[in-house]
C-alpha cells in the first residue's frame, strides 16, 4: 500500500539532490553549511523513524546549529532576456505543467479514497500532491527539452531563497507538542479566567473572541487557543452561565481565533514562509496586508457570536 | 505558572530579532525545566514531535517543478497574458481568485492551492502583471505590496472556506472537545455556522481589493 512514507522517500530524495548541487555551487559562499542543512532535512525524511527520539533531537540541534551561523544563498537564475525568448516559444502549455500538481490533487484526493487497498485514504491530498510534482516533472522535462538536472539546480535555488525558513512551521509544530505537555495551556486558561469582568454577556464574548485571537497570536495556532479559552470563558460562562448555542459559540470562536493567526509571524507557514517564496524584502509584508481583514473580520466575529448565539 | 516563562521567551526572542529556530529550541528548553523536565527528556520529546510532523515540510518537493517553470518564462508568459486581458485588474483577479480558494476550501480541497503550489508560480506574477498595467509603473514598494496581497489573499480564502467543510480538523477538534463537557454536536451543526463569517471575510477583503484597484488606478493620472 502506498502510504506518507512514500512521500517522505520522494521529499528525501529532493532534499538530497539540492544537498548535492548545493555543496558543488561555487556561487554559494556557505555552500558546505548551506548543503548540509539540506542534508540533514534528508536524513530526518529518510530515516527519521529509525533514529529513536532522541536521535530526532540531536538531529534537530544541528539543524538549528547550522541555521543560527547563518545559512548562504546560491544563484543561478536564467537571465530575463532568456525567460522573455523562452515564454514566447513555449507559450500558454506551461501554465498547463503549473496546473497538473494542482489537479492531480484534487482528482487524486477524491479518487485515492475509492482505493482503500492501494492508497492510505486519510493521506490521499499529500500523496497525490506527490503524485502531481512526478507527473509535472517528467511531462515539464520532456516537453521543455531540459535535462533532469535542470528542475533541481532551478528548485535548489528556490529553496536557497527559503533557507533555514522552511523547517519553522515543522520546528513550531513541536514546540506546541512541548507546551502540551508542560501544560502551557492550562496556565493560561487559569490566567484569563481570573481576568474577565463579572456579570457582563457582552464583556464575556469580548474576552472569549479577543481571548481567541490574542492567543493565537502568541501561539502561532487557533487549535492550541481554542481549547484553552473554551475551558475558561466559552463553557462556564457563554454556554453554562448565559445558555449560548454551544455550536454557534465555537464554530464562530475558532474563526475569531483564524483572525489571530492571519496577524502573527509564529503561524510561519501561512505568513512568513510566503513572504521568503515570495522574496520580499519586508518580512513581515504578507502580515501587514493581513491586518486590515483581520481586525474588522474579528470584530464582526464578536458580533455575531453576540447577536446570534444567544437568542 | 512558570512554564508561561516559554511564551515570554518566543515573545522576547521575536522581538530582539534572534534567530527564529533558536529561539523556539530555547523556549521548548525554558518551558520543559520549568515543568520540571530534564533537558534529555525535553530534547526527546522535541525530536519526537519534529519527526511525527515531517508531512508539514513535504509541501518544498514542488520547488523543481515551480523552478523548471520559471526557469521556461513561466511568469513572463503570466504577465504577457494579463496584459492583453481588457479589464483584467488586481483586485478583480484576486477577488476572483478568494472566491475559488474559498469555494475549494469549502469542499474541503485544503491542499490543491497553496503559497508554493499557486501564489509563487501563477497568482502573484499575475497580480503583479495586472498592477503594473493599471499604475503604469510600479514602484518597488507597491510591487512588494501586491506580492504581499496575493500571499495575503491565499490566507483568508483558505482560513474563511475551509471550517465549512464537514470533516476539517478544527471542526472536528471543536466537536471532539466538547464532547468532552457533554455537549453532542453533528460536524453539520457546526459548519454551518462558518457561512456567515465566510461571507464577512469575501465582503472586507473584496472591498480592500477594491480599494487597491482604486488607489492603482489613479496612480496612473497625475
Amino acid at each position: 500500500m502506498i502510504t506518507l512514507h512514500w512521500v517522505y522517500a520522494l521529499a528525501g530524495a529532493i532534499f538530497a539532490a539540492f544537498a548535492l548541487l548545493g555543496v558543488a555551487d561555487k556561487s554559494n559562499p556557505r555552500a558546505r553549511r548551506t548543503a548540509a542543512f539540506w542534508a540533514l532535512l534528508a536524513l530526518s525524511m529518510w530515516a527519521g523513524d529509525a533514529l529513536g527520539d532522541l536521535g530526532n533531537g540531536v538531529l534537530v540541534l544541528g539543524l538549528v546549529a547550522l541555521a543560527a551561523s547563518g545559512l548562504g544563498r546560491g544563484s543561478g537564475a536564467v537571465a530575463e532576456a532568456e525567460r522573455q525568448e523562452r515564454a514566447g516559444r513555449f507559450g500558454n502549455g506551461l501554465f498547463v505543467i503549473a496546473l497538473v500538481i494542482p489537479v492531480t490533487a484534487l482528482v487524486g484526493t477524491l479518487l485515492f479514497k475509492e482505493m482503500p487497498g492501494w492508497i492510505d485514504g486519510k493521506q490521499a491530498t499529500l500523496i497525490a500532491l506527490a503524485l502531481g510534482v512526478l507527473i509535472a516533472l517528467v511531462a515539464g522535462c520532456l516537453w521543455l527539452r531540459a535535462l533532469p538536472v535542470v528542475p533541481l539546480q532551478q528548485g535548489r535555488r528556490l529553496m536557497d531563497q527559503v533557507g533555514w525558513a522552511a523547517i519553522l512551521p515543522q520546528m513550531l509544530a513541536s514546540l506546541g507538542a512541548v507546551f502540551a505537555l508542560a501544560g502551557v495551556g492550562d496556565a493560561v486558561g487559569g490566567l484569563v479566567s481570573q481576568a474577565i469582568p463579572q456579570g457582563s454577556l457582552l464583556g464575556a464574548v469580548i474576552a472569549y473572541g479577543l481571548g481567541m485571537a490574542i492567543f493565537t497570536i502568541v501561539m502561532g495556532n487557533a487549535f492550541a487557543a481554542f481549547p484553552v479559552m473554551t475551558a475558561a470563558i466559552g463553557v462556564p460562562l457563554l454556554i453554562r452561565t448565559y445558555h449560548g448555542d454551544p455550536a454557534i459559540v465555537c464554530a464562530i470562536g475558532m474563526l475569531a481565533g483564524f483572525c489571530g493567526t492571519l496577524l502573527t509571524p509564529m503561524a510561519a507557514n501561512f505568513n512568513l514562509v510566503p513572504a521568503a517564496l515570495l522574496e520580499l524584502k519586508d518580512k513581515h509584508g504578507v502580515i501587514r496586508q493581513q491586518v486590515g481583514t483581520a481586525l474588522p473580520l474579528l470584530a464582526v466575529n464578536i458580533a455575531l457570536i453576540y447577536w446570534l448565539a444567544f437568542p | 505558572m512558570w512554564v508561561l516563562l516559554g511564551i515570554a521567551v518566543i515573545v522576547a526572542g521575536f522581538v530582539l530579532r534572534f534567530n527564529p529556530l533558536l529561539v523556539i529550541l530555547a523556549s521548548a528548553v525554558v518551558t520543559g525545566i520549568a515543568a520540571g523536565l530534564d533537558p534529555v527528556a525535553i530534547l526527546a520529546a522535541f525530536g519526537k514531535a519534529f519527526n511525527e510532523a515531517r508531512y508539514v515540510s513535504i509541501i518544498w518537493i514542488v520547488l523543481p517543478v515551480v523552478g523548471l517553470l520559471e526557469a521556461h518564462g513561466l511568469q513572463e508568459r503570466a504577465r504577457g497574458l494579463i496584459g492583453r486581458m481588457r479589464g483584467a485588474t488586481v483586485g478583480r483577479f484576486l477577488t476572483g481568485y478568494l472566491l475559488v480558494r474559498q469555494g475549494l476550501a469549502a469542499v474541503g480541497l485544503t491542499s490543491v492551492a497553496g503559497h508554493a503550489q499557486t501564489v509563487r508560480p501563477l497568482v502573484a506574477p499575475i497580480a503583479e502583471a495586472a498592477a503594473e498595467r493599471q499604475a503604469g509603473d510600479l514602484d518597488d514598494g507597491e510591487r512588494e505590496k501586491v506580492k504581499a496581497m496575493a500571499a495575503a489573499t491565499d490566507n483568508v480564502g483558505l482560513f474563511f472556506g475551509e471550517d465549512i467543510f464537514l470533516a476539517i480538523g478544527s471542526i472536528l477538534l471543536i466537536k471532539g472537545l466538547l464532547e468532552q463537557y457533554g455537549i453532542l454536536l453533528e460536524p453539520l451543526q457546526l459548519s454551518v455556522w462558518a457561512i456567515p463569517t465566510a461571507i464577512a471575510a469575501f465582503l472586507i477583503h473584496g472591498f480592500r481589493l477594491w480599494r487597491l484597484d482604486r488607489r492603482l488606478n489613479r496612480a496612473d493620472r497625475p
